[in-house]
């Protein structure tokens, strides 16, 4: 089991925004979140890689309690990548510059090492002649892929898609959700945060509806798109089917 | 310049031990062979009053009394109740008043008849009040606390070496600037308060100032300093009376001062108040 | 797989333009262009014209000028009030870089959020609080006088070269509350840079301290010049202030010119000397900042 959640709770004041959360991820899984905003998705993702301390409960890593208090996060941070909505690049360095940033501090690598990896990747995912520009010159489509390799050169074990492709404009999704395909073909264990209800249908291997901060229901993706078996997850989706959505 | 000045000092000083009185061209309204007292008649601010002015607060070796200047206790005050004397008004005639240094010497009406606060006699003020003939020649000296290599100076070539202090607007910048010219660059400071700070802590081994004030300092100031002594032929500052630009009680104002110096009464009075005077040792110009 | 990326809606488009000749906006923003700078001229030259034309028929011109801008005086004074104001171009040049690094340090002080530091960050609270709440003036005196009192030397130094204490002590004492200033300063421009930056940066691994350096500080950096570029401009006049514990620099110099020919053109001389300074530093700035700005953005909205 490569990550557990056990009984994990986050509130914000007065507001429980998890409550209770169970879930095992697999090596090689693929996750999905579903749910409304405010389901708590994007927090579960945040306390995963310890951006957020959770209240109550654990998250195993490898069997490895990494939700323990006091407990440097860095060297967990380095084993599980992150990629986030609003993209997070850092304006004032190249794409270049972002990409191997990490790998050379934190790994080491040298800068002539982590270059190569980097235009590897970048050449991969056709960004190649953006390397020596500026984020703000990219569209949208071109920040989030960057962010996605950039997230992937310290080689993680889990990657955490937090509703990466709700900032762009239709046409660029694809692009985005064209590189996620690749890691999945690649093995890459990842939970997902998604409104992309049919992308979510196409790759992940279970789905979870959140609702109020619990999973209301959890199940491979045929049986939660075609028969959800939980009142608030038949709403969620007629909800989404309507707004034409799937 | 240098050299303009040293002899200008040592031509002044001269003049003055061996004269006595001088040669300054008063105003011609006064007429020749007149008295002072004659000549002040009716010409004070106020009738039959004579108005005094000095600083705020007034003191020694100046005023030794800040609340009764009238007493005549003190160099200044003694001087001017002498000149108020030789002018025709006695002492319940005299009314004093106080005056801010720099209010002074901007041009306009005064509300004084004379004002006497250790003014020094420039060209350039003289541009915009009328200063009497001088009433005392400052040497510059040089002070500091008794263990400093500055004492024992005998020559201005042992000054060379000191690090000296010295508070701005002064004359003595200028004097230690173009006279003394010590090897390392003196510390200029906004007043003597803070020079007296440097010299507590050891930043400086002595300051230069006017005879009087290097006098007042370390006698009454600061604990634990000594004047080293008074540089021979320094005396380049002459404080004078202050008056309105042209005053009309001027020209008998000289006339007071002419008589006190050839009865010798000024130089009592100098010896009187100003006696260390004699007793401060020459730095000889070497 | 490369086709499937790349088609992206932001090439930029071509000019309206058949051959050679210039499209239509091009024109258009060459007359404007040519108006504007017309107008411009045309306005400064008569603001200038006015000037030199009203000011000398003021009753006190003649006065006014012979006191400030007098041309026989402004030569005797030039090259002291020039060689002392070396003494504050050294002064501004050795402090400003200490400024920036405890400025810097005193900001980062102030933004730790662990809670074992808290002491370091209420101990930076309170210096910026107390330094700034009191004159620089007093503080150069404090630190000036209270510190030569305390070390009673003549002279401060680390091996060949040695400056005197009570210059030494100035410069220590525009650093303390210069620092606290900027600190301020750098605070405002790192709490400025957006808390999804920090999340990007730590979500790598990359720690606090890697963190602040190559993605917050950089940021906020760039972000407070203007406001920083105020402070420096300030730091290279209150340099003067060092005199009030004995060092001649050009303040002093010229007052003491003053004293002596009863004039004040030469503290004209050193005005000029203070802005033949500011003006090439603000001036850098400006440029560096829009030099910045160019690489980084796109295009700006007009």
């Amino acid at each position: 089991m490569k990550l557990q959640y056990v009984g994990v709770r986050k509130a914000f004041g007065a507001k429980t925004v998890l409550d209770g959360i169970d879930l095992n991820v697999g090596v090689g899984g693929a996750i999905a979140l579903i749910g409304a905003s405010g389901s708590g998705k994007s927090t579960l993702l945040r306390c995963t890689n310890l951006l957020e301390p959770i209240d109550d409960g654990a998250i195993l890593l490898d069997g490895d309690d990494i939700t323990e208090p006091g407990r440097d996060a860095d060297p967990v941070r380095r084993r599980i990548g992150m990629v986030f909505q609003s993209f997070n690049l850092f304006p004032h360095m190249s794409v270049l510059s972002n990409v191997t940033l990490a790998p050379r501090k934190v790994l080491g690598t040298s800068k002539s090492a982590a270059t190569d990896a980097a235009m590897t990747m970048l050449t991969r995912f056709g960004l190649a002649d953006k390397a020596g520009d500026y984020p703000d010159r990219l569209s949208g489509g071109q920040q989030q892929r960057v962010a996605i390799v950039r997230a992937l050169q310290m080689n993680p074990e889990i990657m955490l898609l937090d509703e990466i492709t709700s900032a762009l404009d239709p046409e660029l999704v694809g692009e985005v959700l064209n590189v996620v395909r690749d890691l999945r073909a690649d093995g890459m264990t990842m939970i997902f945060a998604t409104h992309e209800m049919s992308f979510a249908r196409e790759i992940a291997d279970t789905v979870c509806f959140l609702k109020n901060g619990v999973i209301t229901e959890q199940g491979p993706p045929q049986q939660i798109f075609s028969a959800p078996t939980h009142q608030d997850t038949k709403e969620f989706l007629a909800r989404v089917i309507a707004s034409g959505r799937l | 310049m240098k050299r303009q000045i040293i002899a200008a000092a040592a031509l002044s000083a001269i003049l003055l031990a061996a004269c006595g009185d001088d040669e300054k061209s008063s105003d011609t309204t006064a007429a020749a062979n007149q008295t002072a007292a004659e000549c002040a008649v009716g010409k004070t601010i106020t009738d039959g009053t004579l108005t005094i002015a000095t600083g705020e607060p007034a003191f020694p070796p100046y005023v030794i009394n800040d609340a009764t200047p009238e007493d005549g206790q003190g160099f200044e005050a003694a001087v001017a109740m002498a000149v108020a004397a030789e002018l025709g008004f006695d002492a319940a005639n005299v009314v004093w008043t106080r005056t801010a240094f720099d209010a002074v010497i901007a041009p306009g009406p005064k509300d004084f008849d004379f004002n006497l606060q250790q003014f020094t006699i420039t060209p350039e003020r003289s541009e915009v009040v009328t200063f009497s003939q001088g009433y005392y020649t400052s040497s510059q000296a040089i002070f500091g606390l008794v263990d400093s290599p500055a004492a024992g100076a005998a020559t201005l070539a042992d000054l060379k070496g000191l690090k000296i202090g010295v508070a701005a607007g002064t004359t003595s910048v200028t004097y230690i600037e173009d006279v003394i010219q010590p090897d390392s660059e003196p510390l200029i400071f906004n007043d003597n308060a803070a020079a007296k700070e440097a010299l507590d802590s050891n930043q400086i081994d002595a300051i230069v100032s006017d005879l009087p004030t290097a006098l007042y300092i370390t006698a009454v100031e600061m604990e634990g300093t000594t004047v080293f002594g008074q540089i021979e032929g320094s005396g380049t500052d002459e404080f004078g009376l202050l008056l309105a630009k042209d005053s009309p009680i001027a020209p008998c104002v000289d006339l007071a001062l002419t008589a006190l110096k050839a009865s010798g009464a000024l130089d009592t009075i100098t010896t009187t108040w100003m006696s260390d005077y004699v007793e401060a040792p020459v730095i000889s110009l070497g | 797989m490369t086709e499937e990326y790349g088609a992206d809606a932001h090439k930029a488009s071509a000019p309206l333009r058949s051959g050679n000749n210039p499209s239509r906006r091009t024109l258009f923003e060459r007359a404007q262009r040519r108006r504007s700078t017309l107008l411009a001229a045309t306005s400064t030259a008569l603001l200038v014209g006015l000037v030199i034309w009203l000011v000398p028929r003021l009753s006190g011109w003649k006065r006014v000028r012979k006191s400030f801008f007098d041309g026989h005086t402004f030569s005797l004074a030039f090259k002291p009030v020039l060689n002392a104001f070396l003494l504050d171009v050294k002064i501004f040049l050795v402090c400003a870089p200490l400024i920036v690094l405890f400025g810097m340090g005193i900001a980062l002080s102030r933004s730790v959020r662990s809670p074992l530091l808290f002491p370091l960050r209420m101990a930076a609270t309170l210096y910026v609080d107390i330094v700034r709440g009191v004159p620089i003036i007093l503080w150069l005196y404090l630190i000036g006088f209270g510190g030569a009192g305390l070390l009673n030397v003549r002279e401060v130094g680390l091996g060949p070269i040695k400056i005197g204490t009570l210059l030494f002590l100035g410069g220590v004492a525009l650093v303390v509350t210069y620092s606290a200033y900027v600190a301020e300063v750098f605070r405002a421009g790192i709490e400025g840079v957006h808390e999804s930056q920090r999340s990007g940066a730590r979500s790598l691994g990359l720690s606090t301290w890697h963190t602040n350096r190559h993605v917050v500080l950089p940021q906020a950096v760039r972000r407070v010049i203007p406001p920083l570029m105020n402070d420096f401009i300030s730091l290279q006049k209150d340099v003067a202030l060092v005199s009030v514990l004995g060092p001649i620099e050009a303040l002093r110099r010229a007052d003491v010119l003053q004293d002596k020919l009863f004039n004040f053109t030469p503290f004209v001389v050193a005005a000029v000397l203070f802005l033949c300074v500011s003006i090439p530093l603000t001036r850098t700035a400006d440029y560096l900042l829009a030099k910045e700005r160019r690489t980084m953005s796109g295009t700006a909205v007009r």
